[in-house]
């Protein structure tokens, strides 16, 4: 039966062509432009490491001072050197770190200088992340403990310095010093770069990985968030009234989050104790995707077009409706010859829908095209999220269920109105 | 025109006119949105900088090897690039307008407060003011007896010796507006904290944030007298006649290269560049919103086109009858012209409501201010406009209609 509508669909639709084309192309635009957006909000609003997502936590803790310490607002994002490295001495976590982000200048073997991202962080750093090498290994915390000279590099900068050989042993050569690489990182890359924010939210990551320590005893640059208070000389000393390290924890085991709270609820009122401060002391502690939340990651511009592509389906979609509604109600002549040699309503309900449907999937696959259209433009535009928006499969599943949904929900009210026809009127009238 | 029996023809149509006035509707609700929205950021991509945007050049540079007087080093630089040809000034600063990396200190009135008053953005380095055109309104600007070297200052901190940190300060008109309203700035003192206290000299009509987010704290700006070292993120800010940039630049940096091969330039641009840079979010989502305009009003027409052709194609005995009776072309052609002006009206009134809504819930989550009246009547007419073209075809096919229709079966 089906394959009779179908038939009858095709023929329909070849008959008034003008007609068909504007509802395809209705559907088409609509459809495109949707998951186009829906696809950046996907993309940006994406867990970047699903695996280990529930067990990462961000710390923070407000050792504000009482004269900077402001009631009523937030935890800030950054610890003070000394109540991070308190912290990691403690290692109450399955494993933990502490970070920054940092650019250096490095002096290869041939060629010009090159001006580096990096990340200065400790030895669990690459554990915790799911970090994968391709060569060799991180640094131990015996490492961090002796600011060994060591750094880990990214697969680009080995296949820019080392043309892809393993690099293992090799050093980079940072100002007067010299740095000893002990791994290369294998194809790795986290969107949105959750464990620190304040460098650009999306992009390929840092280049060179180097022991704090190190970096500290370097004086490479740091960047990022930096904020002090009081009068102070150098913002890095190991007691500098500054908040700029990133501490991130790990906790496997549910059981131990509310231990890890108490513990750093413990710390802070040692500190109290201790005179820092006479206030509360919060602290706050949130997995990924709670901090990416807090953070508002994804940009409030994607939210909007997101809501305004929708919008402009649902114009789209009743376009499509009155067009579908004028298309079937002119055949009230043949739906009433149909009914009155016996054809059910239903029989006339279906095929109106079978019409409908096929409108829908040519729209599906033109909108699809679209998208395809779209996200080249996204991509095109200079936003620092444009060269991860690609389609996925499960996006492109989508797209052909929105478009014949969407075409079949347009089809429903002419369908039903198609179907009560009279037919003697119809007949007569004619 | 008669109305009436365009409205008892159009009582037949209920679920397609219906249909028609709902879209039309939404269209204008969010057009009229999307035209705001667009308007915002163009407004916001107008944002003064206060300086000689298309007479400036920023230069950043990164040592491979710190050098020895990092001073020295500056001031050697500087030295070099006054003497590339073209040339007008040079400075060295910590920040540049909407360069986004920015450094920001507290301000207080009353070295005693405990709370701070506000934020503002601290531009740092000598011979600013020329260089970068900023204009002064009032007192007068940095001079070089006013400068401390930042190691110095930072040591006086310290020690609490404040003989070695700066004592004077330029603010913007905007900064001082908000801090002391209506009255005289100059002479005033700002704290930075309780020991750190400047004196106001001198007052520049615009000075922009580095990170300049809301257009509220824009102009929260002080230019403060520290010498600094050369030390990454520091700007060589060159000025130079418009049409001198690209040749400038490149001189300058052959001239920065040829003093110190080794050294890195991280970054090389005009400042039409830094602005086109800063804004770019804002230009995508302006270019996006009007794509998204001009496609909805096209599904919109082509809606229109579509449901009155239909319409003419199942009245065209009726058009035949009236012709038969006399009626003139220009009569059908008014006809459907009034008709769909008349749907349209509906849909621009319910549509109006609409659009309001959908502001006030941008208002309550985007932080939006309200849509102001007037994109109601620029919407409205837009609509009407759009309506007239689209049903014009039909119309035009309806209005050719010969009266001999009538006598046909049909």
């Amino acid at each position: 039966m089906i394959g009779y509508y179908l038939d009858l669909a095709m023929r329909s639709l070849k008959r008034n062509k003008v007609l068909t084309a504007l509802m395809v192309l209705a559907i088409a635009v609509g459809i495109g432009t949707s998951m186009t957006t829906l696809t950046v909000m996907h993309v940006l609003s994406g867990d970047p490491i699903p695996q280990k997502s529930a067990n990462l936590f961000r710390v923070g803790l407000n050792v504000f001072p009482d004269d900077n310490f402001r009631p009523g607002e937030e935890v800030p994002d950054n610890l003070s050197r000394r109540d991070a490295e308190a912290l990691l001495r403690d290692a109450r976590a399955d494993r933990q770190a502490m970070m920054s982000a940092g650019t250096m200048v490095v002096t290869p073997a041939q060629g010009d200088p090159l001006s580096l991202e990096a990340r200065y962080t400790t030895a669990d750093f690459f554990t915790m992340f799911a970090v994968p090498f391709r060569f060799g290994r991180a640094w131990d915390r015996g490492d961090d403990g002796s600011h060994a000279r060591v750094a880990v590099i990214s697969a680009a900068l080995n296949d820019q310095l080392f043309g892809g050989r393993d690099s293992t042993g090799s050093t980079l050569q940072v100002g007067s010093q010299s740095l000893r690489i002990v791994g290369v990182l294998g194809d790795w890359s986290m969107n949105p770069r959750f464990y620190d924010l304040s460098n650009g939210r999306f992009g390929d990551g840092e280049q060179v990985f180097v022991p704090l320590a190190t970096a500290l005893d370097l004086h490479l640059a740091t960047s990022g968030t930096m904020n002090c208070w009081g009068n102070n000389s150098d913002e890095h000393a190991a007691d500098a009234p500054c908040l700029w390290l990133q501490y991130w924890a790990e906790l496997d085991a549910p059981s131990t989050r509310a231990a890890y709270r108490q513990y750093l609820h413990n710390y802070m009122a040692r500190q109290r104790q201790a005179g820092r401060f006479t206030h509360p002391g919060e602290v706050r502690l949130l997995d990924v995707m709670q901090w990416l939340d807090a953070k508002g990651v994804v940009p409030s511009d994607v939210r909007l077009q997101v809501w305004l592509a929708l919008g402009f389906l649902g114009i789209c979609l009743l376009n499509t409706v009155g067009l579908l509604l004028a298309k079937f109600l002119r055949r009230s002549g043949e739906i009433s010859v149909r009914r009155a040699l016996g054809a059910s309503r239903r029989a006339i309900f279906m095929q109106c829908l079978v019409e409908a449907g096929v409108v829908g999937l040519a729209g599906g696959v033109c909108g699809l095209a679209l998208a395809g259209l779209g996200l080249v433009l996204v991509r095109h535009q200079p936003t620092d999220y444009a060269g991860l928006v690609h389609m996925d499969p499960s996006m492109l599943l989508a797209t052909f269920v929105l478009a014949l949904l969407s075409s079949l929900l347009a089809g429903l009210l002419p369908a039903w109105r198609a179907m009560h026809v009279a037919p003697a009127v119809a007949l007569k009238s004619n | 025109m008669d109305i009436l029996p365009i409205l008892s023809t159009l009582r037949r149509h209920k679920l397609t006119a219906g249909l028609l006035v709902m879209q039309i509707a939404l269209t204008c609700a969010i057009v009229c949105n999307a035209v705001f929205l667009i308007g915002q950021r163009l407004q916001r991509m107008d944002m003064p900088s206060g300086v000689a945007e298309h007479e400036l050049l920023q230069i950043q540079v990164a040592d491979v090897v710190k050098s020895g007087n990092p001073y020295a080093r500056v001031q050697e630089d500087l030295a070099l690039l006054r003497q590339v040809p073209g040339v007008q000034s040079v400075a060295f600063s910590n920040q540049v307008p909407f360069g986004g990396s920015s450094s920001n200190g507290n301000v207080l009135l009353d070295p005693n407060q405990p709370q701070r008053t506000l934020n503002a953005t601290t531009y740092f380095g000598q011979n600013l003011v020329p260089t970068m055109g900023v204009q002064l309104v009032a007192g007068r600007d940095l001079q070089d007896d006013d400068f401390v070297d930042v190691d110095t200052a930072l040591k006086g901190l310290k020690t609490g010796d404040t003989k070695s940190l700066p004592h004077v300060t330029l603010i913007t008109r905007g900064l001082a507006e908000r801090l002391w309203p209506g009255q005289n700035p100059l002479g005033r003192l700002i704290y930075l904290t309780p020991t750190v206290g400047l004196r106001v000299v001198g007052v520049m009509a615009s000075l922009v944030r580095p990170n300049a987010y809301d257009a509220d704290t824009a102009q929260y700006t002080m230019v403060i007298p520290l010498r600094m070292g050369a030390d990454r993120g520091m700007s060589y800010v060159i000025r130079t006649r418009p049409q001198d940039r690209s040749g400038v630049l490149a001189a300058a940096l052959a001239a920065l290269r040829k003093a110190d091969p080794q050294r890195i330039v991280t970054t090389q641009r005009s400042f039409d560049e830094v602005r086109r840079h800063f804004f770019r979010d804002d230009r995508a989502m302006a270019g996006i919103l009007v794509g998204v305009i001009a496609a909805l009003l096209v599904v919109t027409a082509l809606g229109i086109v579509g449901l009155a052709s239909f319409w003419v194609a199942q009245r065209r005995r009726t058009i035949g009858v009236r012709r038969a009776l006399g009626a003139t072309r220009s009569d059908v052609l008014h006809y459907f012209q009034t008709e769909n002006f008349l749907l349209a009206t509906i849909g621009i009134g319910l549509g109006m409501v609409l659009a309001y809504g959908i502001n006030l819930f941008l208002m309550q989550h985007y932080e939006l201010p309200r849509l102001p009246a007037i994109y109601f009547p620029v919407g409205a007419v837009a609509l009407w406009l759009i309506g007239q073209v689209a049903v014009l075809g039909p119309a035009l096919r309806a209005a050719a209609v010969p009266p001999v229709v009538a006598t046909r079966a049909g």
